[in-house]
């Protein structure tokens, strides 16, 4: 406001803007094209730079931040390679719709095409996996484009949005306006739903004998929990979630279902073959949720709410497709339908029926140290408020099934990209912006090593996360995919010999470690590092090395066709 | 099914790109692209040619308003429009031949755009199936090099 009018420089006016923003956190690495950049903030007070070590951890601290609090993730990085570098972030936030913003040094203008030292067209790598991007050729265009971008990244379908900026630009100066108000002729999502729509959708549903919530990621970025709560109890209807849906419906609710799809639960996966209408909001029938598409829902009336247009006939033909925020179609739907409500009491018994017919259980008799265990008791010991971060694998499904989630943005997982090496920088930005409840992290040995480098940012700002290490020894889905489809073929998948010592890793780094090896080693550990609030602390959990993730539904299957355990029990030793 | 989109988009440089990598990220049968710029030169009209069934061509017009630069997507298949396409074509002139050409070329009402001792170029105008047919007619007779503007369309007037 007061330096409204005055001349500024390239580098101030982004400071200025990042303000009007109220972006508190950057996560970022400097170099050539930023040195400007890094000049002003250098003076900086109000906002804060996180330094990482390697400029992929910057894109998945900033996703991390993002998802646990709803604010847009900031990243900045150099051209060249510091760019390049952000590519699997950024696509990992497009697939999982996590608002973001990626600031890219670029070489002067001038040099653009020249192929220039550090030189990267990093607008048209990006172009397919950002919502949009954009190329700053004039320092008067900065304060609109970074405006413009922060209104693409958080309106809608959140996503990242990228904005490379040559250095000659960030050198330059101009008067300093900060638009109000941005209008994009081309990008005008439909928030509101159409009422005729859902006033059809609450008259199906009120009438339905069989019906089922199918809640998705939608509905977290919406903050929409408290409507879906309200809505389910309302008319007493199942929940069942996406991975990146869990946490919209606490998880020790009767009516919460836990997760759908894949490795989802048998009474979810039998209740959406078995539903009359199913409900599916901020979701968009991903293949790992489908399954084999045609037998999916089969005799069910589909209804899907989804702000994106595109996710609606994507992947399956829906019955009543209603367009708009999740927020605003579970509101309109909780005013639509009657109260006095259908009886579902048989429905909900058959339900319980499947539950009591296949429960998730896991071998507690051996001894032995087990993943679910470890999960299962974090759960226990953080009565499910922690905000659970996974890298990808076996842990990351396990976590789904035994951790019971109580609240939203409490699950932050790589779901669409499935990006190995996510975790640990995703916990470290997802503590920055959440400091009153824990961030635990799960995460496999294999996964770890993609991104260790960032446990020494983590050592620096003390940031207390807890790092569960899950230590099969292992990459263990690949493992079990091998085992179930591909002979016991296990290529390059076992990390025994290769795998460093992990606690001196960490102690190497600075960061408090401990070991445990048994059920009751692990109780104590846990607790251990739940207490710990001086840095982060990593648990190296050595647990079993060859148990599988079920129920599944082997790809391509049908849902209601689980594989409900080991093909072969004797590859179990 | 053919289908004959209409797309008006930013006038920014990437503009073409991005409804490209589009096509080739989701996988959409692209046959042809033009593009210039309209009454406002903000503004590029952009004629896309398609082969895909509904269901793939309602999510291309979703995914081609879901890009940014996009102002409107308008599918003229069904609509009452104009559809036009440009072909520059060089053919082999010989004596024996030229008064055949100069018959075909009328009954196309194409135009002489340039004559040369051993080669004539033609200009023709028309729907992209009269421009298919020009093409067949002409083979015999020796092209030695064409051009073709893949089509423009538009809405028919009130």
């Amino acid at each position: 406001m007061h330096l409204s009018g005055h001349t500024l420089n390239g580098s101030e006016i982004f400071f200025e803007c990042l303000r009007r923003e109220h972006v508190e956190y950057i996560f970022g690495y400097p170099g050539g094209s930023l040195l400007k950049v890094y000049e002003t903030l250098y003076e900086i007070q109000d906002i804060r730079h996180i330094l990482v070590r390697h400029e992929q951890g910057a894109t998945h601290m900033a996703e991390g931040y993002a998802r646990a609090t709803g604010k847009p993730g900031v990243v900045l990085v150099t051209s060249g390679p510091g760019a390049t570098n952000t590519v699997t972030g950024i696509a990992n936030a497009y697939m999982d719709s996590s608002p973001m913003v990626v600031f890219t040094g670029q070489v002067p203008s001038s040099l653009i095409g020249n192929d220039a030292f550090q030189e990267a067209d990093i607008v048209g790598i990006t172009r397919s996996i950002t919502k949009h991007n954009f190329l700053v050729k004039d320092v008067k265009e900065l304060a609109l484009t970074i405006r413009k971008a922060f209104f693409l990244a958080t309106t809608g379908r959140p996503g990242p949005v990228l904005i490379d900026m040559p250095k000659d630009v960030l050198n330059s100066s101009c008067a300093f306006h900060w638009p109000e108000s941005v209008d994009i002729r081309g990008f005008k999502p439909t928030i509101k739903c159409h009422i005729n729509q859902v006033e059809k959708a609450a008259h199906k549903i009120a009438k339905a004998k069989r019906p089922l919530l199918y809640i998705g990621g939608g509905v977290i970025s919406a903050e929409a929990s408290e409507e879906l709560r309200a809505f389910a109890i309302k008319q007493n209807i199942p929940v069942t979630m996406t991975l990146q849906g869990l946490g919209a419906f606490p998880g020790n609710h009767p009516l919460s279902m836990g997760m759908l799809g894949m490795h989802g639960t048998y009474w979810s996966n039998q209740a959406v073959n078995a539903c009359d209408v199913l409900i599916a909001v901020g979701a968009r029938f991903d293949d790992r949720v489908t399954g084999k598409i045609d037998t999916f829902a089969p005799h069910a009336f589909k209804i899907h709410n989804d702000i994106d247009p595109t996710n609606v006939d994507k992947n399956i033909k829906v019955d009543l497709p209603i367009v708009g925020d999740a927020k605003d179609f579970l509101a309109v739907l909780l005013e639509e339908t009657p109260n006095t409500v259908e009886n579902r009491e048989p429905w909900l018994a058959e339900i319980q029926s499947w539950r009591e017919q296949c429960p998730l259980t896991y071998n507690m008799e051996d001894g032995a140290l087990r993943t679910e265990f470890v999960i299962d008791e974090v759960s226990k010991q953080t009565a499910g408020h922690a905000v659970v971060v996974t890298d990808v694998g076996q842990h990351q499904m396990w976590t789904s099934q035994y951790y019971t989630f109580m609240n939203p943005r409490s699950i932050i997982t790589s779901g669409g990209l499935g990006t190995m090496g996510f975790g640990l920088p995703a916990a470290i930005g997802a503590a920055f912006g959440i400091t009153d409840r824990p961030v635990v992290l799960f995460c496999g040995d294999g996964g770890i090593m993609m991104n260790i480098q960032e446990l020494v940012t983590a050592v620096h700002c003390k940031t207390p996360i807890k790092i569960f290490l899950i230590n099969n020894s292992f990459l263990g889905m690949v493992r079990q995919w091998q085992e179930l489809f591909h002979k016991e073929k296990y290529s390059f998948t076992d990390l025994a010999d290769s795998n460093p010592d992990f606690i001196k890793v960490a102690e190497a780094f600075g960061c408090k470690a401990l070991a445990a090896e048994t059920p009751d080693a692990a109780k104590a550990a846990i607790k251990e590092a739940l207490a710990y609030k001086d840095g982060p602390i990593l648990v190296d959990f050595r647990v079993v090395k060859k148990d599988m993730v079920f129920p599944m539904v082997p790809a391509g299957g049908s849902i209601s066709d689980m594989l409900l355990a080991r093909l072969n029990p004797k590859t179990m030793v | 099914m053919k289908h004959i989109i209409s797309v008006l988009v930013e006038n920014k440089f990437g503009t073409l790109n991005r409804v490209a990598t589009m096509f080739s990220a989701r996988g959409f049968n692209l046959s042809s692209i033009s593009i210039g710029e309209t009454e406002d030169p903000e503004i590029s009209r952009m004629t896309i040619v398609t082969f895909a069934d509904d269901q793939i061509i309602n999510q291309v017009i979703k995914q081609l308003n879901r890009l940014i630069d996009t102002i409107k997507v308008t599918d003229l298949t069904n609509q009452p429009h104009v559809e036009r396409e440009l072909l520059l074509m060089t053919l082999k002139l010989s004596k024996t031949q030229q008064h055949e050409i100069f018959e075909l070329i009328n009954v196309f009402k194409g135009k002489v755009v340039d004559i040369k001792q051993k080669s004539i170029t033609i200009e023709v105008i028309g729907s992209p199936d009269k421009i298919n047919t020009t093409i067949d007619i002409f083979k015999p007779y020796g092209i030695k090099e064409l051009a073709r503007s893949g089509a423009v369309a538009i809405h028919r007037g009130e």
